[in-house]
């Protein structure tokens, strides 16, 4: 049992903070690739235009 | 609104509601032969399909919608959601201040079990909590999946199952609450055959949310729906886990946990504290980045930021749920992992808070003249001091005062009435004059009052929660020179008689806000506008629901 729980313990801690490292630097790149800019600006102004109907 | 049904929805409506119907007359008549309150549920459940099959054969046979609806959005479930989020607030926050006065005065329970705290109390939370903001996400929910996808609801039935079904839920709930049914979790009291019930609505409501999204236009998913997706799709996996169970019988309501001692209690925070973050912030959250936009006629301020944030807030809080049980049998490190996270969450809550705040820059002069925008704007500023509260509240040396405290109650109304309930007025406010095509709300005067009872009503509450709880803790943790304890646990409970009395009162503010904007939102939708041209697609206004 103290195997088992040493085991998902030592899990935890290296795989826990690697993927969250892996992910956050993921987002980030995401978030601001300069390729991404134009698109991410163009959702945002949508949003506030006239959408009385939905698009044929 | 059964017209707009297609025939074969119709008939489909029908069919699921026999349904109901056969599950209600088993549930009834499997408790016939001994006294179980699961046989309540069964006449509820039976009566409930009984209703809305008599709305629907009323208009059964009406000539089919034109295949024009499918030019215009799908706003009847909107609609009736927004009026059922009103009614819940209104029950949810009346219970909820009656308790408060019940704890003042604890005689008040009428010699009844009914109306004793220990049931009436979560009345109280489901009734705000799944009732009215529940219902609040599942309307706006289905309006900005429209008009952000630019699409139309793939069918008209599903967008039904899941209000309607979602309200049997909370109905099931409460009444059983008064009944003393209850699995003993704290915002997951239902048992077991409610719980499964819920899981069959939100799955479809999961399937929904993804059918209009596959149908969408516009090929960049809007930040919106990241946030409601991550509600939906979490909710039901917490919900799944934390209420696995085996009943003790199929014929009874008694259930049995399939966790037990610390890893239950584990299990049911991992639960609490993210219902919470994934109910009580991310869904509220697409309501925020959606409506605050669109209120104030400006692009969010950095949209990057709302992709950061949004990542941060799914990631991190799934790890911050441990520090409710902070010096308890939990291993040392889970709690402090559930510390270390909670504390890195103000990174993600800030971004949030801030870009909300930062988007009104240069609009501030519509903030002071508009009701509803200023509604969103304190939303936002209670969400950034209650994000700010909750991280420094979960450090585990301060949680030595503050737990099991007034403290707790002060921290979670700052972000129930401060946040949750603001922005969720703020974006009804919106709403209302859109979808059933008004200038404005039929009173300008009454949002102003509402909002002021709101705020007054949120501080006064807040503020003795905190005298309270602090008083309370202090007590608690005070030794004499002899080494023992100087107060007993009932001079702590006196010390707190005059703020449960301000509490009470702050609520009841809170509360006549809420009546005032039932008011206010049915005489906008009773009351045409001067000279408008009458209602566009031709939709018979909806009538209350035999769920109200």
């Amino acid at each position: 049992m103290d195997v088992s729980h040493h085991l998902v313990v030592v899990f935890a801690k290296s795989f826990g903070l690697f993927y969250l490292l892996v992910m956050a630097l993921a987002v980030l790149a995401y978030a601001f690739w300069p390729a991404n800019r134009d698109r991410f600006d163009q959702a945002a102004r949508d949003v506030v235009e006239d959408e009385d109907e939905p698009w044929a | 609104m059964v017209s707009a049904l297609t025939a074969s929805e119709r008939t489909g409506a029908l069919a699921i509601l026999f349904a109901l119907l056969g599950a209600g007359v088993v549930m009834a008549a499997s408790t016939a032969t001994r006294s179980d309150p699961m046989g309540f549920h069964g006449y509820l459940v039976m009566l409930y399909a009984l209703g809305v099959m008599v709305a629907l054969l009323r208009g059964y046979f009406d000539a089919e919608p034109p295949s024009s609806r499918l030019e215009h959005y799908y706003d009847d479930p909107t609609k009736a959601g927004i009026i059922l989020a009103m009614g819940w607030a209104v029950v949810g926050m009346f219970v909820g201040d009656w308790v408060a006065w019940l704890l003042a005065y604890p005689d008040l329970t009428f010699n009844s079990a009914w109306a004793s705290f220990g049931r009436l109390r979560p009345v109280h939370t489901t009734g705000v909590i799944f009732g009215f903001g529940g219902n609040a996400l599942i309307a706006t929910s289905f309006h900005v999946m429209q008009r952000t996808s630019r699409a139309r609801l793939p069918d008209q039935l599903s967008p039904w199952f899941v209000l309607l079904g979602y309200n049997l839920f909370c109905l099931i709930a409460v009444s059983g609450y008064l009944l003393g049914i209850t699995q003993s979790k704290e915002y997951a009291e239902p048992e077991w055959y409610a719980d499964v019930w819920l899981v069959v609505v939100w799955v479809t409501y999961l399937v929904l949310y993804l059918r209009t999204l596959a149908r969408r236009k516009e090929p960049h998913i809007y930040v919106a729906n990241w946030y409601y997706l991550a509600f939906i799709l979490v909710v039901a996996i917490l919900h799944i886990v934390n209420n696995l169970a085996v009943p003790a019988s199929f014929a009874g309501a008694k259930s049995y946990s399939l966790f037990s001692g610390v890893q239950d209690a584990m299990t049911q925070w991992w639960y609490g504290h993210n219902a919470v973050a994934f109910f009580l912030t991310a869904g509220f959250l697409g309501m925020l980045y959606y409506f605050l936009p669109k209120r104030a006629e400006r692009p969010i301020y950095s949209y990057r930021m709302s992709i950061v944030g949004f990542w941060g807030i799914t990631f991190f809080y799934m790890w911050a749920g441990s520090h409710h049980l902070h010096y308890t049998a939990l291993p040392q490190w889970v709690q402090t992992l559930g510390m270390t996270f909670s504390l890195m969450l103000l990174i993600p809550s800030w971004i949030a808070a801030a870009n909300a705040l930062l988007t009104l820059n240069g609009a501030w002069d519509r903030v002071r003249s508009d009701a509803t925008l200023r509604f969103m704007m304190m939303a936002a500023v209670f969400y950034g001091l209650s994000t700010f509260e909750g991280s420094f509240m979960a450090i585990r040396s301060v949680n030595s005062l503050s737990h099991y405290t007034d403290w707790t109650i002060g921290h979670v109304h700052a972000g129930a009435l401060g946040w949750v309930a603001l922005i969720t007025f703020g974006s009804i406010y919106a709403l209302v004059p859109w979808l059933w095509k008004r200038d404005a709300m039929h009173s300008p005067a009454l949002v102003e009052w509402h909002f002021w009872l709101a705020m007054a009503g949120t501080l006064i509450y807040v503020f003795s929660m905190w005298n309270s709880g602090i008083i309370q803790g202090l007590m608690w943790r005070t030794y004499n020179d002899g080494g023992t304890l100087s107060y007993s646990f009932l001079d702590t409970v006196e010390a707190m008689h005059p703020y449960y009395i301000a509490r009470a009162i702050g609520g009841l503010l809170f509360l006549i806000g809420a009546v005032i904007a039932c008011w206010n939102i049915w005489k906008t939708i009773v009351t045409p506008s001067p000279g408008a041209v009458s209602v566009a697609d031709g939709q018979p206004l909806p009538s209350l629901l035999p769920a109200e």
